[in-house]
């Protein structure tokens, strides 16, 4: 698994939470840094595809492990 | 990346109905957009300080029902209330946001909530009963923004 500079909990949140919860961790952090986002809505693996098209911050990883989505965001 | 606008109007004020405003505004912002909601009929309750809505299954045949109930049980006395709180305690227990906290996000990410003046003063309301930060306005006011949105829904 790649670095990251911070984790974000959003197992049990459903839409649109995630997202927003998202937005607002890389809101603090810098340019270049990574964050790492656990989620478990099966609608999330989409919207962060969704979401880093539409920011352009880059989801440099997307996968499913022990049944938790994990997501690896680049703010940009 | 140019800013892009979503304008909303929200003329439904029933617990189920209240989300898809707030869902997508709160989601434009997080996305970048600007975003309006224009509150008209209805929508006011969404403003209000203090939101009691309430979801009703009749005249609402779509709505999946944990048991097969006949309409005219549905409308006994205390049933709206009691399907009301059943549908909190779902949306909890399944990591949907509250109304309230929906709400909170939007007005943190700026969105903007305008209440339709016509309709506030066609229900007697006034403006104490609405949250602070809103605006008051018109058709008018409305296309001001919607004129130059990218997207505009009618919910």
């Amino acid at each position: 698994m790649a670095d990251f500079d911070q984790e974000l909990d959003a197992s049990g949140l459903n839409c649109p939470l995630p997202i927003l919860r998202a937005k607002k961790a890389l809101a603090a952090l810098s340019e270049g840094q990574v964050l790492h986002i656990i989620a478990t809505d099966p609608g999330s693996v989409k919207d962060f595809e969704a979401f880093a098209k539409q920011t352009g911050n880059e989801l440099v990883e997307s996968r499913e492990e022990g049944g938790k989505f994990h997501f690896m965001m680049k703010k940009h | 990346m140019s800013e892009k606008k979503l304008a909303i109007i929200a003329t439904k004020g029933s617990l189920d109905w209240a989300y898809p405003p707030f869902i997508l505004a709160s989601t434009a912002a997080a996305l970048g957009y600007k975003v309006e909601i224009f509150c008209t009929f209805y929508g006011l309750q969404l403003l209000r300080k203090k939101m009691d809505l309430k979801v009703t299954s009749l005249g609402n045949p779509g709505m999946p029902m944990p048991m097969p109930m006949p309409v005219l049980l549905q409308a006994l006395p205390g049933m709206q209330s009691m399907m009301s709180l059943m549908m909190k305690q779902k949306m909890k227990s399944k990591g949907v946001a509250s109304l309230e906290e929906l709400r909170g996000l939007c007005i943190e990410a700026e969105v903007k909530l305008v209440a339709c003046q016509m309709t506030v003063d066609l229900f007697d309301f006034n403006t104490s009963d609405f949250i602070d930060g809103i605006e008051y306005g018109g058709a008018a006011t409305f296309f001001e923004f919607a004129g130059e949105s990218d997207i505009t829904l009618f919910v």
